[in-house]
């Protein structure tokens, strides 16, 4: 077992590691050509996020809606299909969230409240996914573009929705204050997170973590799903039902990411604004990426892009902020380089010198 | 022979040693072909035939040795290179562009232009030139996708004449064809030879060998071990120096003229689709020597010759077939009619052998009846059950199972560990609340990887990294459990080893006497009717003929295959 585990680290972790190598080298070399010390730069970056308090609840808050997203990304490309559309999936998860909010009486148990608009997010996300799933399974049409055409369908939606219909407060683009279903802040049990937009979708969002690796590796749900995304006529030759399982992971995938809506929904501002989602459903698919769309993989790169966003503020004094989207852009295609090539390398030996181990005993 | 005499040395490759990554493909090869001659590249799967004319032909750049062509050292030369000093490849995947015409694939990259525009009719007079000096009938104007696989062969050699190659390397030039397209190809070859070229070809077919070449070198782990004239050698002494140990043949089994041809073909069956010797050698207590008996259906190795020759109980065709189809129409890729009305029914307890040249619908008929493909008319029953509806789980669960010719993309999940793809199709019978039950599916996993000798017998193993036979032996495992009813066997031994064959070919025998109905597709006839009762043959759609095992044979059942019998 401990050679699996062996293998595991190399296969899963190494290709990260060597990814954030190179990235950290292109950071010192961007950093050096604005004329500053890279070991300043990242120091302030380090006390600015983990450094503090505050920071690391930023980090959290932010780590948080990623996890969403990179979780759905995940789910997608473990059934073989490349979800772009985790930005509008948060978007539309959000906006069912707090509509559902606006709803409920004021008064309304948070008990029961909260789980509605958990809910809710989710058929409104799910609902999202659910279209390019079918137009998949049923008329073939790739789900990248799909996906894509499908975020601009959606956000120009919800900036209808809210602007249009009389949602909105006047003058702005978000919907009055929801009171009915908040997600507590950790601050509010926590008081050194005090300022922080960390809240308790962090716990959810480690639930869904959970949650996704279970479904993933253990249930037969997953074994269908996983089977799908690695070789599909072998599933549909095992009596797998491949359409369905497309249409199946576009669902969660579209629900995972539109949970991930309530964090900014019930737990950071308590209502609904047009653009929240601020482009964290792309980040979705560098975290999948670098997370090795695993979901504990998930959960690390998700606080490492967190670290890198909220870091990106703090450096702002001594480098451009956009540094830090380069450093982002770097990683990612670091790990698209050096996955495929580094773990048919490192595969290649530990298996072959295993079978052949187990021929020559004979 | 009679370029060999001229003592010009075409090819000269003196220790060559090719690594990729940890895998040696040549270590000490070398290689010396007469011009003029007609050469052939031996040795087991996995031997490095393949790579060493790949470095001949430019495609790999040697890590150590020499590499003469013609008196110039060439090693790790470029294609280009290579193919300007004349030296061309036909690949065994054909590289052509099926919606181009002939004459516009074989001038392809350098096509006669008038003025700005491409000159269809002088490439078309330069094709036709070429082919009356050659010999090699052709019609420049067809396009490729309607040609056979034998007629594209042959743009394939034209093109790299065309390219005026003097020495031609063919490999696995008959993998594919029919057998009186083998016996034309043979035709073309020594034509171009006499016309002064010289041929390198790769081969795993001992009679082809016999038929056709001057000269034979060996190859045997990367290196090459024998260097013999075909006309002082035998098949035995070639199968020998192949597999590196005696290889008996009894001397009931070598009479002169079809027999000899039976028994080398019998040869290339049992050590030619070797994958390597070591595991052929762990697929059993390592024999001391290979068995070929008279009969073509007694490949034997280390088993009584009474338990694997003894004929099948006859089976009682009175009994209620297990599979009927009747009057099946399925549409395929290229034709709505890929299968045209055919009707066929398996008794319990019998093989039907469908042999056909690969391509005349035999994939879709059995893609309709395991239920991948939509039947567009007719019915498949099984044991008095219509299941033309079924989707796949439903007919799965009703004992139709299944070997995929292409076990990589259709058989194994690669990447699943061996007991995943075990129990995959099962998955439910393997699952309790919605969740795989681990140790059910490990102890199943246990039981299935020691009855079939499946090796490295490590459940957690992906099937990535096991041999071929053994990963055909997870697929056979897994479609042939004790409850079937009836199994279609496409292709179920391609590109597997010696012990990977007869295990298999044993199960589809005790398969056959436990009662169950099988259909088997092979594309090498000595395998149908090694194990068949009855032959079908297939062409274009149709079944054209049926005839019992015994009246069969590879000179009756040619001329169906092709459709010049009627």
């Amino acid at each position: 077992m401990s050679a699996s585990i062996t293998a595991a680290i190399e296969d899963g972790v190494l290709p990260t590691l060597t990814a954030l190598l190179v990235a950290l080298v292109a950071g010192d070399l961007l950093i050096l050509s604005y004329g500053q010390s890279p070991g300043e730069v990242w120091r302030l970056m380090l006390s600015g996020t983990w450094g503090n308090a505050y920071g690391i609840g930023q980090v959290l808050y932010k780590a948080t809606t990623l996890v969403f997203t990179g979780l759905s990304v995940a789910i997608g490309l473990r059934a073989g299909l490349f979800n772009i559309g985790a930005e509008s999936q948060l978007a539309a998860g959000g906006f069912c969230a707090g509509a559902l909010g606006l709803l409920l009486p004021a008064g309304s148990t948070p008990w029961v409240a909260i789980p509605m608009c958990l809910v809710a997010a989710m058929i409104g996300g799910g609902l999202v996914g659910l279209v390019p799933g079918v137009l998949r399974a049923r008329f073939g049409a790739h789900e990248v573009i799909a996906t894509i055409m499908l975020n601009f369908i959606v956000l120009a939606f919800l900036n209808w929705a809210i602007s249009a219909t009389g949602l909105a407060v006047p003058e702005t683009l978000h919907t009055p204050v929801v009171t009915s279903s908040a997600i507590p802040r950790l601050s509010a049990y926590l008081p050194v997170f005090h300022g922080s937009a960390a809240n308790g979708t962090i716990l959810l969002a480690l639930l869904a973590a959970v949650v996704a690796a279970w479904m993933l590796f253990r249930s037969r749900f997953g074994y269908e799903l996983r089977a799908v995304g690695l070789q599909p006529l072998a599933a549909e030759s095992g009596g797998i039902r491949v359409p369905r399982i497309w249409v199946m992971s576009m669902v969660l995938a579209g629900a995972v990411a539109g949970l991930g809506g309530t964090n900014f929904v019930l737990g950071y501002k308590n209502y609904f604004e047009d653009g929240f989602s601020g482009g964290a459903g792309f980040l979705g698919i560098a975290v999948a990426l670098v997370g090795r769309n695993n979901p504990f993989g998930v959960l690390l790169a998700a606080l490492f892009f967190a670290t890198l966003s909220q870091g990106g503020l703090a450096i702002h004094a001594l480098v451009p902020k956009q540094m830090v989207e380069v450093l982002e852009g770097i990683v990612i295609l670091a790990v698209a380089v050096s996955v495929p090539e580094v773990r048919r390398l490192l595969r290649a030996r530990p298996v072959r010198a295993a079978a052949t181990a187990a021929v020559s005993k004979r | 022979m009679s370029g060999a005499a001229s003592g010009v040395i075409a090819v000269r490759m003196r220790g060559v040693a090719k690594h990729f990554g940890p895998v040696v493909a040549n270590r000490d090869a070398s290689l010396e072909v007469g011009a003029g001659e007609i050469h052939a590249v031996v040795g087991e799967n996995g031997a490095g035939k393949s790579t060493l004319l790949r470095v001949l032909s430019g495609m790999f750049a040697p890590d150590a040795g020499t590499v003469e062509v013609f008196g110039k050292d060439v090693a790790g030369w470029t294609t280009a290179d290579a193919i300007a000093a004349g030296v061309g490849m036909v690949h065994q995947h054909f590289m052509l562009v099926p919606t181009l015409t002939v004459a516009e694939n074989v001038v392809l990259g350098r096509e006669p232009m008038s003025g700005m525009t491409y000159d269809r009719a002088l490439a078309e007079r330069e094709l036709e030139a070429l082919s009356q000096t050659t010999g090699l009938a052709c019609v420049p104007s067809r396009l490729v996708s309607e040609l056979s696989v034998g007629e594209a062969q042959r743009v394939e050699i034209l093109k790299t004449l065309y390219r005026g190659a003097k020495l031609l390397i063919l490999d696995e030039p008959t993998a594919v064809l029919s057998p009186p397209e083998v016996d034309e190809l043979w035709r073309v070859l020594r034509t171009v030879r006499d016309a002064g070229a010289t041929i390198v070809l790769v081969t795993h077919k001992l009679d082809e060998l016999m038929e056709v070449t001057d000269r034979i070198t060996v190859m045997r782990h990367g290196a090459t071990v024998m260097e013999l004239r075909t006309s002082e050698t035998s098949p035995a002494a070639i199968a020998t120096a192949m597999v590196g140990r005696a290889v008996r043949l009894d001397a009931s089994g070598m009479p002169v003229g079809s027999g000899s041809a039976a028994v080398a073909e019998a040869i290339g069956l049992a050590v030619g689709e070797n994958d390597d010797a070591a595991a052929a050698g762990a697929a059993g207590a390592p024999p001391d020597s290979i068995i070929v008996s008279s009969a073509r259906d007694r490949i034997t190795r280390n088993i009584p010759a009474a338990i694997i020759s003894s004929p099948a109980p006859t089976p009682t065709y009175t009994d209620a077939p297990r599979l009927r189809v009747t009057a099946l129409t399925v549409a395929g890729p290229r034709s709505p009619r890929a299968v045209d009305g055919i009707s066929l029914s398996i008794a319990p307890g019998e093989i039907l052998g469908l042999a056909g040249v690969e391509g005349n619908g035999q994939t879709e008929l059995v893609e309709a009846i395991a239920g991948l493909r939509a039947a567009t008319g007719g019915t498949i029953v099984v044991d008095g059950t219509d299941v033309t509806r079924f989707p796949i789980g439903k007919r799965l669960a009703h004992g139709i199972t299944h070997i995929p010719e292409d076990r990589h993309t259709r058989g194994l999940v690669l990447d699943y560990s061996i007991a995943d793809n075990l129990i995959l199709g099962r998955q439910t019978q393997f699952s309790s609340s919605g969740a795989i039950n681990r140790a059910r599916t490990l102890a199943f996993a246990v039981d299935r990887i020691k009855a079939f000798d499946i090796r490295p017998a490590d459940p957690s193993l992906p099937a990535r990294a096991l041999s071929g036979g053994n990963q055909q032996k997870i697929v056979v495992a897994r479609e042939m459990p004790p409850d079937f009813r009836v199994l279609l066997a496409a292709q179920p031994t391609r590109g597997v080893d010696v012990g990977a064959i007869e295990f298999i070919h044993d199960q589809l025998r005790a398969a056959r006497r436990a009662g169950k109905a099988i259909l088997l597709v092979s594309a090498e006839l000595h395998e149908i009717l090694a194990l068949s009762d009855r032959v079908a043959v297939m062409y274009r759609g149709k079944i054209v003929t049926v005839m019992p095992r015994a009246t069969a044979s590879e000179d009756v059942l040619g001329p169906w295959m092709t459709g010049a019998a009627s």
